[in-house]
């Protein structure tokens, strides 16, 4: 055998993920099934106007009822009244006044659920309602909280490149549009939950929750109980899913369990049912975004003039950074000499929005493969050539002055689903048969979509090298190695993937490695898990530390053999020499390297290269490290009485780099397709008074199995320089393109242009009752 | 504290809800109530079990059974969605009722959910009331008077409101048999493809002469008013007029103008009432079709 074969490592293979078995039989016990002793229940008091000054808040009822529960409002709180995000607006309780519907104003724990809720509607609330503003259009027109003649604006941010205006001054044609998008519930399986555990002054505070940034809990509780940082420990419950819910919402509950906790004295639990968690969480920020584009007869963009407008809801959140990522992506995988694009965030009276699986990108994107359609038909072209013509090749500049890397794959991932779908010709066909007319007799008509988006991997501009996130490896008896990093698994199944990557790294094999609990007494903070970082960043720096183990132990075991260690090798296992004979085993190494007292743990730290670099003031530098790129197809079936929409089947074309697990990697894409798809047909939430009505699961609607398309992933793998394994980020990137490509398959079976979000049998037939109606296109073969 | 009652016989369920003392309520699957309990955070003071009670259960052929003197179907009101849809004389001789309890809920949901329940329950969203409408199904009630039977079409008064007495109970549904060649179609039009509520369900009944003209025309509809009703003017603008696209067209007219559809939470007043016109017109071309 050739020493140079290289034995098979975990990468690229698909293991079975380390917490399926615990999950399908049910033995993985969440925040729910956890029962500590003496704990009790915590349940939330909410104000129901969308704005209100609060007059008075009277437990005496609820104390009458019940006088052994405890009841707590703003004013027994140990800090600052803040819920630690980006800006110091979000309160923990409202204290005087209330800015959303369903606000909560005072916590009470007793020692059952039922005790608890029983209470919590015997609190009187009194509070006088204030004139509110509940929509976008409301909010131009001004707000109140910023003296009634402007919109209060919650952040802003301008990209810009060449000159617009001259640009438009130039083009063949001007094309204008405008687009908007709702509200989106995560509607993860498991609810928002967490337990308080207060230890008294010396021993601090422990938090368990289901969320995913441990560290931004453990910040959150740091200043809102005035501890030192090492007096405050959270941990993460197994989680039944987060897409970005539970990136921000987490740091108002673990608050409020924690406030209970400190209060009684003993372990308080508070988790929301179904209801509460839909009416007081949040949501998908809703978008406005307009489009102003110039393009050159053969459909070449030349100038791209862009405004977005999201509704932040009542608090500031993580809306910068959600409109950053939003102005980012606003332009779509298309180059574009002149570009501008100026986004707002504004605040409305109604829960505020947050983190959601693509942070922005999924509201742009849609606006912006919308109006790609609309600017092919205006040029008689179809949606696959105006496409080819304008996606970004290698070396292209983006909008922020970036120059793509050799990752870019937009045209062959296009290309990919196309051609598996035989789309162009089956699109042309359609038209045509819309332009010959169809015999009004109930039969399916039938559609086909496509969209092309890109997806930014990890934080937007500085953000990673600001963070510096550290994770690492520890040693364990038998030559086991612990992963230590707070990134979380809410099911995306980060925990398989750090195990592969570690196992290769280290050279030891996939069974020897496991995941330590994110526990921020435990692991050091390798940063949220969000932003399609976790694989890439992470993950990255995982590997570095174990090669930093792999190195150390290699020269232990060369010390001890009286051999240089750059002559040895640890492979699957095993130490070999020069000959490949086995020196040691690996498990006999750590063993001997762990008697003799040797560090036992590894800690990397992610270090950007230093020439990225981006300017947050200007807009320009490399906004991020590695760039995703996906195409959609969809096929449709519309019922031509009744307008319901069936999505048969979806192509889905990636380039994610490299596929570290290829199973977990295609079930984050279809599981973002169908995210996508159904916020672009099916999901909605109504609102009245600034309170959402579709307020359960019997009204907020989400596909059941039925409702899924058949799937077909073409994995597209062109690893990027920019992580040592090549992968790029996969979580969000499918969440950008089911949306616009379902809306432009229904385009082609009913000729109804729709331009709002979801496209849904009732929006339909408004759109053709008000004649958005497209020519169908039959020049050409 | 609520409490439970297990009555061992109808007479005794009866006793037991005409007891104004106990201000029971009848429950049979509870899923509806249940939900309802939940959201609305009530709770009971007592309950009486009916889903055990064997006078309530049962499918079954019955000569001369119905006012009109034909053999019906009889169908006790405790009997659950999943006993009807995979009951042999349902699917033999009223189709669309079977149709119907498969689209309701979850098979979970189908197990325990029971048709009497979803009558008394009386959603103008009820799946099995446009079928039992176009059916012309009567309702044979029990209550602490005795027994009345009562034709399904006049059961229900207004929103959630019916005719059922206090202490009253729905104990079977009789379901006249279609004469052979009768023509039966059902269309739900729900939220998604399954665990959905109608945002319009429409049935619709009727019988093509050797002239080939329409008789017996029946269509009844959900969610398009306070109640699940009949549709009488788009009834008559087929009777006794030959299947196709002229009467189709007439038949879809009249529908939209005679129900009053609301904007709500699941859909809008306009897409109701512009769905329910195309499906009626539908099914009236289907005739035409089916006749070749």
């Amino acid at each position: 055998m050739a020493s140079t074969a290289a034995p098979p490592g975990a990468v690229g293979k698909s293991p079975p993920r380390p917490d399926g078995p615990a999950k399908v039989t049910g033995a993985t016990r969440y925040v729910d099934d956890l029962a500590l002793p003496g704990m009790w229940h915590g349940a939330t008091v909410r104000c129901p106007y969308p704005a209100a000054r609060l007059l008075r808040l009277d437990p005496a009822p609820a104390l009458a009822a019940d006088p052994e529960v405890v009841v707590l409002t703003a004013r027994d709180l140990p800090g600052p009244n803040v819920i630690q995000l980006i800006a110091d607006d979000w309160p923990v309780l409202a204290a005087e006044r209330v800015n959303h519907a369903c606000e909560p104003v005072a916590l009470v724990a007793a020692p059952t659920r039922a005790r608890a809720l029983a209470a919590a509607a015997r609190v009187v609330v009194e509070a006088e309602e204030l004139p509110a503003v509940l929509t976008l259009d409301e909010a131009l027109r001004g707000d109140p909280r910023a003296g009634g003649q402007q919109p209060l604006v919650l952040a802003a941010c301008t990209v810009e490149r060449g000159d617009v205006e001259a640009g438009l001054a130039g083009a063949d044609l001007i094309i204008e549009g405008s687009y908007e998008t709702g509200h989106q519930e995560h509607i993860y399986i498991e609810t928002h939950g967490a337990i308080g555990i207060w230890h008294g002054e010396e021993a601090g505070l422990e938090v368990i929750g289901s969320l995913q940034c441990p560290y931004y809990v453990h910040k959150a509780l740091v200043r809102l109980f005035g501890l030192p940082p090492e007096r405050v420990r959270v941990r993460q419950a197994p989680t039944g899913g987060g897409f970005g819910g539970k990136e921000d919402f987490p740091n108002v509950i673990c608050a409020h369990a924690a406030l209970l906790s400190r209060r009684c004295g003993r372990p308080v639990k508070i988790v929301y049912d179904r209801h509460e968690d839909i009416i007081a969480t949040t949501k998908r920020h809703p978008s406005r975004v307009r489009h102003r584009t110039g393009v050159r007869r053969d459909g070449t963009l030349v100038a791209q003039d862009i405004e977005v407008l999201l509704d932040g809801g009542a608090y500031v959140t993580l809306s910068p950074v959600v409109l950053s990522r939003a102005v980012l992506h606003a332009g779509g995988p298309y180059r574009c000499p002149n570009v501008r694009i100026r986004g707002r965030v504004l605040a409305t009276n109604t829960p505020p929005n947050g983190a959601f699986r693509g942070f922005g990108a999924p509201q742009t994107q849609f606006a912006a493969e919308r109006h790609m359609d609309r600017i092919a038909r205006a040029l008689g072209l179809d949606p696959l050539a105006i496409r080819e013509r304008n996606a970004y090749r290698p070396g292209d500049v983006t909008p922020t002055g970036q120059r793509l890397d050799a990752s870019t794959n937009a045209l062959e991932c296009l290309r990919a689903a196309a051609e598996r779908t035989r789309f162009r010709e089956r699109w042309r066909a359609i038209e045509r048969e819309r332009a010959r007319g169809r015999p009004d007799d109930g039969q399916p008509w039938q559609g086909i979509g496509l969209a092309l988006v890109w997806h930014g991997s990890g934080f937007t501009g500085d953000g990673e090298r600001r963070l510096g996130a550290r994770a690492g490896v520890r040693l364990l008896p038998g030559g086991r190695l612990e992963v230590l990093a707070a990134s979380t698994d809410f099911g995306q199944g980060t925990s398989a993937v750090f195990c592969q990557l570690v196992a290769d790294a280290a050279g030891v094999p996939l069974e020897q490695v496991q995941v330590h609990e994110p526990d921020t007494a435990a692991v050091p903070d390798s940063g949220p898990t969000v932003a399609s970082r976790t694989v890439m960043i992470v993950g990255g720096v995982l590997q570095r530390a174990a090669a930093q183990l792999r190195a150390r132990l290699l020269a232990f075991a060369a010390e001890r053999a009286g051999l240089k260690a750059e002559r040895l090798r640890l492979v699957g296992g095993q130490v070999l020499d020069p000959q490949d004979r086995v020196v040691a085993s690996f498990a006999e190494l750590a063993d001997a390297y762990l008697a003799a007292g040797g560090e036992a743990s590894w800690i990397a730290q992610h270090q950007p290269p230093p020439e990225i670099r981006f300017d947050e003031k200007t807009y320009q530098g490399t906004a991020y490290p590695a760039y995703g790129w996906c195409c959609d197809v969809v096929e449709v079936r519309v019922d031509p009485d009744t307008l319901a929409v069936r999505p048969e089947r979806v192509t889905i074309a990636a380039d994610v780099g490299r596929a570290i697990h290829p199973v977990l990697c295609a079930g984050q894409l279809e599981g973002g397709t169908l995210q996508a798809l159904a916020w672009g047909y099916l999901e909605e939430i109504k609102l009245e008074r600034g309170r959402y009505l579709n307020d359960r699961l019997q009204t907020y609607i989400i596909p059941t199995v039925l409702d899924t398309p058949d799937m077909e992933t073409i994995l597209i793998e062109n690893p990027t320089p920019a992580s040592p394994s090549g992968a790029k980020g996969v979580g969000e990137l499918p969440m950008d393109c089911g949306a616009p490509a379902i809306v432009a398959a229904i385009e082609n079976a009913t000729g109804i242009a729709v331009h709002a979000l979801p496209a849904s049998p009732e929006r339909l037939l408004e759109a053709r009752r008000a004649g958005q109606v497209v020519q169908p296109q039959h020049a050409g073969a | 504290m609520s409490r439970a009652f297990r009555p061992r016989s109808l007479q005794e369920a009866v006793a037991l809800l005409g007891d104004p003392e106990l201000g029971a309520v009848p429950v049979a699957g509870c899923t509806d109530l249940m939900v309802l309990d939940h959201a609305m955070r009530r709770s009971h003071r007592a309950v009486v079990d009916l889903l055990g009670l064997a006078e309530l259960r049962g499918i079954r052929w019955a000569e001369g059974g119905g006012s009109a003197g034909g053999p019906v179907v009889e169908i006790g009101a405790a009997s659950t969605f999943s006993a009807i849809r995979a009951d042999p004389l349902v699917r033999m001789h009223l189709p669309i009722l079977a149709e119907a309890a498969a689209t309701i809920g979850a098979w979970q949901i189908q197990n325990r959910a029971t048709i009497g329940g979803n009558l008394a329950n009386a959603s103008p969203a009820a799946d099995s009331a446009p079928v039992l409408l176009a059916l012309d199904a009567e309702l044979v009630l029990v209550g602490p008077a005795g027994e009345r039977v009562v034709p399904y079409r006049s059961f229900h008064l207004g929103y959630r409101k019916t005719l059922l007495a206090p202490g009253e109970l729905i104990a079977r549904i009789r379901v006249p048999v279609p004469v052979p060649g009768t023509r039966q179609r059902f269309h739900k039009v729900g939220t998604r493809q399954a665990q959905a509520i109608s945002k319009v369900v429409l049935a619709m009944c009727c019988r093509r002469e050797p002239d080939g003209l329409l008789r017996g025309v029946r269509f009844g509809v959900g969610s398009v008013a306070p109640v699940p009703r009949r549709l009488r003017g788009a009834e008559q603008a087929c009777e006794g007029r030959p299947a196709g696209a002229a009467t189709a067209e007439r038949a879809a007219a009249a529908a939209a103008a005679e129900v009053h559809p609301i904007d709500d939470v699941r859909s809008t007043a306009a897409y109701r009432r512009e769905v329910l016109a195309r499906l009626v017109r539908r099914m009236v071309l289907e005739l035409a079709a089916d006749a070749g």
